[in-house]
């Protein structure tokens, strides 16, 4: 049904080379390792092997836990840097500065043998010899932990400032403490400022997490590396450990998105659309237009 | 008995002396209105009553008591953070940019101060909190986010939020300079009902129409002082000192 005057769009020749080219590079990329000498018998024997999952289940329960002692510490040092004390500020600046400023690897290393200096924790009532608190998974953490506090510091410093100063005023006005204001009204708002990057954070954990192979933590780098060292299947193995850590990211990056639409209640956004979405509605506005 | 009794309050900022000795009484039921310049410290001192702002001497009682001081053995001592937010809680006030919390609905805006501050049951509340949006026009809006309002309905909102409170004074700062001359209206209409309910409000505006209506009392300040103070007829139809008559010459 061509109507009076219309107009023809503009033909985009230029994409379709483009797209063609990609689709090309990605056949040939398909390609070469589909005739690789990759077993791939053994990476489906050892994608769901018990020692995997279970590296796999620590490597988990250490981003989980060293996240979360990055976000406590995180508020506690953003709220130290800004408060009206010098000596408080002043604290939270040597701690980024310190911890910011040295390799995670190093950290790991450091967390790791203290027993070399400090041979015994002494709580006053009670001793315990150093090697037998810092296992592998206790350096992991304080080294993780405190290393991602140090960031997670600065990126709620930025959401705590993205808050206008009169919703402190407001919640001041009805008689909140600080602190209840902090926690009813700037943190719940800065958070949609924080979540982003701390999702970003988040996987970025997970991926260092497997630095802690260095310190013979059993997460699932290392337990691949143990296995590839006894049957010389290096690149099957690490492929498997690959496909894991793709898995994981997948579900951490749909949960962000989640947790961000959670936020943003209360901003008129116009919502990120997926490209599913955007497909569908061209298709209802071709049909609508049509008449259909 | 006097609902606000300013006596000879001073703050600076640095070197700049913002507030020279303010001397102000309102009676409780009172409206007063304080006009003056931009810069002249009338929000400033408007925001020393409730203690978002500090003062370095003098003394403000409302409702018979002390804000932001403690008398002990004819000296004055600061308050500490718990004295202060328990003042705060008779003290409402009305921002010039509304500050609803934004990721809060209109009635959970309601809700917060009297449930997290003072405790009260949260049916009780959301019942008075009915009421008052009844009362300022926004009932039909209680479960709307504030950034889907227009401005004049936030500053409703936010006026229904102070009053949930239970507020002994109401204090305004500039609350219609935001908003689109159209919507200007609507947010006097409810501060007029307001002042017929015989609340106490101290208002700091520009309105000057406002001031001769409503206002009990009108008081001009200008670079930290009170010039002159009176019924609104004295000082808004026959000012006496030259700064109010040019002031009122270029808002007229």
């Amino acid at each position: 049904m061509e109507q009076k005057d219309q107009i023809i769009p503009l033909k985009h020749y230029g994409r379709w080379v483009s797209g063609g080219l990609v689709v090309l590079i990605l056949i040939f990329i398909i390609r070469a390792f589909i005739y690789g000498q990759i077993d791939w018998p053994v990476v489906q024997k050892f994608f769901f092997a018990p020692t995997l999952i279970k590296g796999l289940g620590n490597t988990l329960l250490i981003t989980l836990c060293s996240m979360l002692m990055g976000l406590v510490l995180g508020v506690i040092f953003a709220i130290m840097r800004m408060s009206e004390n010098p000596v408080t500020t002043s604290f939270a600046n040597l701690y980024i500065w310190i911890f910011r400023g040295t390799p995670i690897y190093l950290q790991l290393l450091i967390w790791f043998n203290l027993a070399l200096i400090f041979p015994v924790v002494n709580l006053g009532f009670v001793e315990f010899p150093m090697v037998d608190i810092m296992t592998p998974f206790c350096a992991a953490l304080l080294g993780l932990g405190i290393n991602e506090g140090a960031y997670m510091t600065e990126i709620v410093r930025s959401g705590i400032l993205s808050v206008d100063k009169g919703q402190l005023d407001a919640a001041s006005s009805i008689g909140m403490t600080r602190l209840t204001a902090m926690r009813r009204i700037v943190l719940p708002q800065a958070m949609r400022v924080i979540i982003p990057p701390v999702g970003n954070e988040f996987i970025g954990l997970l991926k260092t997490s497997s630095m802690a192979s260095a310190i013979a933590f059993t997460e699932i780098l290392h337990r691949a590396q143990l296995i590839y060292f006894v049957n010389a299947k290096v690149m099957e193995l690490l492929l498997v450990a690959a496909g894991w850590y793709l898995i994981i990211v997948t579900i951490l990056t749909i949960l962000q998105g989640a947790v961000e639409r959670h936020y943003n209640r209360g901003q008129n956004h116009e919502e990120n659309r997926s490209l599913f979405m955007i497909f569908k509605s061209t298709i209802y506005a071709k049909r609508n237009s049509q008449g259909v | 008995m006097y609902m606000l009794n300013s006596e000879n309050v001073r703050k600076s900022y640095g070197d700049k002396q913002v507030l020279k000795g303010i001397d102000l009484k309102v009676k409780a039921g009172e409206v007063m209105c304080l006009l003056g310049p931009s810069g002249s410290g009338k929000s400033t001192f408007l925001r020393c009553i409730n203690r978002l702002e500090k003062i370095d001497s003098g003394r403000i009682y409302v409702d018979g008591e002390l804000v932001g001081a403690r008398l002990h053995q004819g000296k004055l001592y600061e308050q500490t953070e718990i004295e202060i937010c328990k003042s705060r809680e008779k003290i409402g006030m009305v921002f010039q940019h509304f500050n609803l919390f934004p990721h809060l609905t209109v009635l959970q805006n309601l809700l917060e101060g009297p449930v997290i501050v003072k405790k009260e049951n949260p049916q009780v509340v959301a019942k008075r909190a009915l009421k008052l949006l009844d009362r300022v026009g926004m009932l039909s809006f209680q479960d709307a986010y504030p950034k889907q309002l227009s401005g004049g309905q936030q500053q409703r909102v936010a006026i229904a939020r102070s009053l949930t409170m239970e507020p002994a004074l109401m204090l305004f700062d500039e609350p219609t300079s935001a908003l689109d001359p159209e919507l200007v209206g609507e947010v006097l209409a409810v501060m007029k009902g307001l002042a017929t309910t015989g609340m106490t409000m101290v208002v700091v505006t520009h309105e000057i129409n406002f001031a001769r209506n409503v206002a009990h009392k009108v008081v001009f300040i200008d670079d930290g002082c009170v010039v002159e103070q009176g019924s609104p007829d004295e000082v808004l139809n026959n000012p006496k000192n030259q700064r109010t008559i040019d002031f009122l010459g270029d808002v007229s």
